[in-house]
């Protein structure tokens, strides 16, 4: 490059997000492995090596924990990619109730999520809540939603999916839309049904969303807290806990170290997951 | 002709699923925020035998000396001041990253990257608030705010600014613009698609955010919107008309915005993120 | 067309500099370690001075004009009872001090108001007057550096010793008691006893027994309130009396590590009553709340209610006319003798040890501890259980639920609830007794789960001997 061009393309540009991104950010990034073998009160800390790590990992929901933050993650993005491609199609042919029906998948994401966590508590209340109550009206017995522990996580990730899918679709209408007409035509001349433009044009070449949506919802998914906590906060028992609630309670708890702790551990779990993944999905789009 | 039809029982039968999955939890909200105390509790869908919307909405302001407007008042600075700093420097920071290419970018873009990934470190941030005198301050949450949003920002406008010709610099270089001449009067003025983008989805993200508030942002005078409420549903347990009215009122800002930038989300988003 | 994120190039960058990125880390986290021990001792200490010697300097000008308005500030939580409380106290103590005003800020209630307290004091501005818990709550708070002593104040004579116990650390007393104290046990609907011919059980097979029969009849044995899974510990605390009547030392040893949940057999009781209970609760127990509880006690759908005695103003308030067919008796245990109550103390006020307005703050407390001042409270929070200053009666016109535990007190046959005589609890506990309530997991196992749970927060605490 040349000097004139990296002159003008100075790096006083990055200067005000990199102070703000690197304190704000990136230092707490690297205390939080410090901080994490400390027992530590904000006012003053003990080294203690790594028996909050042990500690953390004899922590009875922690297996839960796990588990269900990956299960979660998964049937979310799974969802999301799968009704996010479907709407995406939907929504980009030719239909006259386009613009509504957009409008309304992608509402959902625009609403707080304590909000809509209240509002599916009550609709999922076993007895009283609207879905059994019409299941009932059906006369089907619906099961606890939120309390029976083999649907609690679940019927929460269902929440996740109906408050997420409205981003996925956006971003699957643009990948769609980004699509050069051209292939449609050679594909008319071909004589291709819709089915054959769905399979041989829209879904390998929407593999750029594709690809944002699963990592985007992925992530998203093992970070996830706040759908679940104002749902179910863990409960019953521990069979919702996933790893950031495992942390949460770990700092209601007043247990700081602990808690740093259980942020390194989740940190190094999404990253064993998500840069791995990232990687794959780049290098598949490369051979494409 | 079979196929018009087709496709037209399909686009009915979208229209009635909508109403289904989307409608009805919020038609849910609405009906209950107009009932009394004793009708919200029996948890149906039926019409309100009289309409209680106006005296719940002044109980719920009313509610602990006008808390709930105080959080509007917060949650507002909150939101404008993230945002405009957030457009600011994420335009800046990405115009350099997708126009330089050297030995130092790559790790750039990394820690961008890390940046999606990572779950922030809660614990250690309020200490470093702490030490900055910023935690429990608007400032401090706005930081953590632009922070924590800056990623996903700086990846839409490196995305944008991809498709806007290096001709354009090239001209104004060779007109003798320097490189903040050339960024804030010739670039910046190009990135209104992805501004609006970012606009409409950060807005909506730190006006509904509640986990961060939750950490950094403590104490009753400090409350947002989405604290506000957290707090209520402890304190209405049993009041749920106003639980629910609270809920009405502060969907309505976002709703506000969507219904003005609608068209740009998509737009926005197909110029940037697919790309990026 | 549509381009990937990163060139091919780019991306073996990106691998490197990931692998570089966690060396870094590594490196960086043991390279800073000088750093970091030097500034969080740097930071604390001047701003301790700081505070400590402008609190002294404002308070002597005071002294000397005492005509001057002062402004204290005031912290509770935001249930409406405490707030309702808060309010009557400062109005009726501001009408007597004229020139002093006390300004009342709310919290969040449970754990999180915990870590919003602790918060507060370890960022040094907590304000001058705070409600809060009494017993294990408090000795969390690092009384010795946070909290004002009290010890010497005149008031402390007139409060009742097994309060004192709940706010003593370190052998000094911090805290004056904020309202009466509360029982811990089983309420019951009288109208469902005397229909079905039941008596009030004196033994935990007794009310088994009338457990099986209420649910053979077809009514609701006992309600369940899991959605607020703190509930779900009432029957496990609510036993203590019975741990202490057979183990008599066991908060002692419980505490220095030296007996176990899960090895005590009358602490292993506990949580095998709470496992015995399984099957007799409403269907919905895991969606009920606390409010819909009271609501069915209140309205007879269910028989009975292990739960604190706070929530009798809320049955006086919102079912006045079904208070009278509200009884309650203490959990029994194994033997008819032995039937005594466990009871929660009342929060406490403190004062934070930098406030500047001590003086003011020491007038507040001593107003709080006093009859005038439960009379105030009483005003507007009707008495759960009795009052722990002496000399401060409950008033003849409260419900006879309240007076159905007056024969416990009057006997001495109470216990304070173990978190006020031990600083451990654990906090997991209501997620486990959840567990056990819904038959989830063995009450054995549920003990030795307790007992980690219980040495991860002595641990935490840095407690002598875990």
């Amino acid at each position: 490059m040349t000097k004139v061009w990296k002159r003008t393309y100075t790096y006083y540009f990055l200067f005000p997000a990199a102070i703000i991104y690197l304190i704000i950010f990136i230092l707490p990034t690297f205390m939080s492995f410090f901080f994490s073998m400390t027992r530590w009160t904000l006012q003053d800390w003990t080294y203690i090596g790594f028996d909050n790590f042990k500690t953390f990992f004899q922590e009875s929901s922690l297996n839960i924990g796990f588990k269900n933050t990956f299960v979660y993650a998964v049937v979310t993005c799974g969802f999301k990619v799968v009704f996010g491609l479907l709407l995406g199609v939907f929504l980009t042919s030719k239909i006259r109730t386009k613009n509504y029906l957009r409008s309304v998948v992608f509402f959902p994401t625009l609403v707080s999520t304590i909000a809509v966590g209240i509002a599916f508590s009550t609709l999922m209340h076993p007895t009283e809540g609207l879905i059994n109550t019409t299941l009932a009206s059906l006369g089907i017995s619906g099961p606890d939603w939120l309390g029976d522990t083999r649907f609690a996580l679940l019927s929460v990730a269902f929440v996740d999916v109906w408050k997420g899918v409205g981003f996925a679709t956006v971003i699957y209408i643009a990948g769609i839309m980004s699509i050069p007409e051209e292939y449609y035509e050679a594909l008319q001349i071909d004589g291709g049904n819709s089915w054959r433009k769905f399979w041989n044009i829209i879904l390998p070449l929407s593999r750029p969303a594709t690809n944002a949506v699963i990592i985007l919802a992925f992530i998203g998914g093992l970070r996830s807290f706040d759908i679940l906590w104002p749902m179910t906060r863990g409960g019953p028992g521990f069979a919702t806990d996933v790893i950031a609630s495992i942390i949460y309670k770990q700092y209601q708890a007043g247990f700081y170290g602990l808690a740093t702790a259980g942020n390194v551990i989740l940190f190094l779990f999404v990253s064993a997951l998500a840069f791995p993944l990232s990687l794959y999905l780049n290098r598949r789009e490369v051979d494409l | 002709m079979i196929r018009r039809l087709r496709l037209f029982g399909v686009e009915i039968g979208a229209v009635l699923a909508s109403v289904l999955i989307f409608w009805i939890p919020l038609y849910f909200v609405f009906v209950n925020a107009m009932k009394d105390k004793r009708g919200a509790s029996l948890r149906s869908m039926s019409w309100p035998t009289s309409n209680h919307l106006w005296s719940n909405i002044k109980e719920v302001i009313q509610a602990r000396d006008h808390m709930l407007i105080r959080a509007f008042v917060n949650s507002t600075t909150l939101t404008l001041l993230s945002i405009a700093i957030l457009l600011l420097v994420c335009a800046m920071a990405g115009f350099v990253m997708q126009r330089r290419s050297d030995r130092v970018t790559p790790w750039i873009g990394f820690f961008v990257l890390a940046g999606l990934i990572i779950p922030p470190a809660i614990v250690p941030t309020i200490w470093v608030l702490d030490n900055l005198h910023l935690f429990k301050t608007m400032l401090g949450l706005i930081m953590v705010e632009v922070a924590l949003g800056f990623p996903f920002g700086v990846l839409l406008y490196r995305g944008f600014m991809g498709a806007i010709p290096r001709e354009i610099d090239e001209a104004a270089v060779v007109d003798g613009c320097g490189g903040f001449r050339l960024f804030f009067q010739i670039i910046f003025p190009l990135l209104k698609p992805v501004n609006a983008t970012i606009i409409v989805t950060s807005s909506v993200a730190i006006f509904n955010d509640f986990t961060n508030p939750l950490y950094f942002f403590p104490g009753s005078d400090n409350a947002t919107v989405q604290l506000t409420l957290y707090n209520f549903m402890n304190q209405f347990v049993s009041q749920y008309n106003l639980l629910y009215t609270n809920i009405l009122l502060i969907t309505l800002p976002p709703l506000v915005l969507f219904i003005f930038f609608n068209k740009k989300i998509v737009a926005g988003i197909t110029a940037g993120a697919v790309k990026g | 067309m549509v381009k990937p994120s990163l060139g091919k190039s780019g991306k073996i960058v990106s691998v490197l500099s990931c692998v570089l990125l966690f060396a870094s880390l590594l490196a960086g986290c043991g390279g800073s370690n000088n750093n970091d021990k030097a500034s969080p001792s740097e930071s604390a200490s001047p701003s301790v001075s700081a505070s400590s010697s402008a609190s002294e300097s404002p308070s002597e000008t005071e002294s000397s004009k005492p005509q001057d308005k002062v402004t204290i500030s005031l912290l509770v939580d935001n249930s409406q009872d405490a707030v309702n409380v808060a309010k009557a106290l400062v109005d009726a103590f501001q009408a007597k001090n004229p020139n002093i005003t006390v300004e009342t800020e709310t919290r969040p209630a449970g754990s999180e108001g915990d870590n919003f307290v602790k918060t507060r004091l370890s960022t040094g501005d907590m304000n001058d007057v705070f409600f809060y818990n009494a017993g294990s709550l408090m000795q969390a708070l690092n009384p010795e550096q946070n909290i004002l002593d009290v010890s010497n104040e005149p008031w402390q004579s007139e409060v009742i010793d097994s309060f004192k116990q709940t706010v003593s650390f370190g052998g000094k007393l911090y805290g004056a008691p904020t309202n009466s104290s509360m029982g811990g046990g089983w309420f019951y609907n009288k109208k469902i006893y005397a229909d079905l011919g039941l008596t009030v059980p004196t033994t935990w097979a007794e009310l088994m027994a009338n457990n099986k029969k209420i649910k053979d009849a077809g009514i609701t044995a006992i309600i369940g309130t899991y959605k607020e899974s703190w509930t779900s510990q009432l029957i496990m605390l609510a036993d203590y009396y019975n741990v202490q009547a057979e183990a008599p030392n066991f908060a002692a040893d419980y505490t220095a590590n030296k007996a176990k949940y899960a090895t005590t057999y009358a602490a292993l009781r506990s949580f095998e009553k709470l496992e015995e209970t399984v099957g007799y609760m409403n269907k919905d127990y895991l969606a009920a709340n606390l409010d819909s509880g009271i609501k069915m006690l209140a309205e007879g759908k269910g028989a009975h209610y292990p739960m604190l005695t706070f929530i009798i103003p809320t049955i006086v308030q919102n079912n006045p006319e079904s208070i009278d067919d509200i009884g309650f008796f203490a959990q029994p245990g194994d033997s008819p003798d032995k039937n005594g109550i466990t009871v929660w103390m009342p929060p406490a006020a403190y004062i934070y040890k930098n406030s500047q307005h001590v003086e003011e703050a020491k007038k507040f407390l001593a107003f709080i501890a006093s009859p005038e001042g439960m009379a105030e409270v009483g005003k507007v929070a009707k008495p759960t259980g009795p009052y722990v200053i002496k000399g401060a009666p409950i008033p003849d016109d409260v419900p006879q639920v309240v007076k159905d535990m007056l024969p416990y007190f009057d006997s001495g046959k109470t216990a304070p609830a173990l978190e006020y005589v031990s600083p451990i609890k654990g906090p997991s506990l209501e997620q486990i007794t959840v567990e056990v309530g819904s038959g989830k997991r063995k009450a054995a196992d549920a003990a030795a789960l307790y007992d980690k749970d219980v040495e991860k927060q002595a641990q935490q605490l840095g407690l002598a001997g875990w």
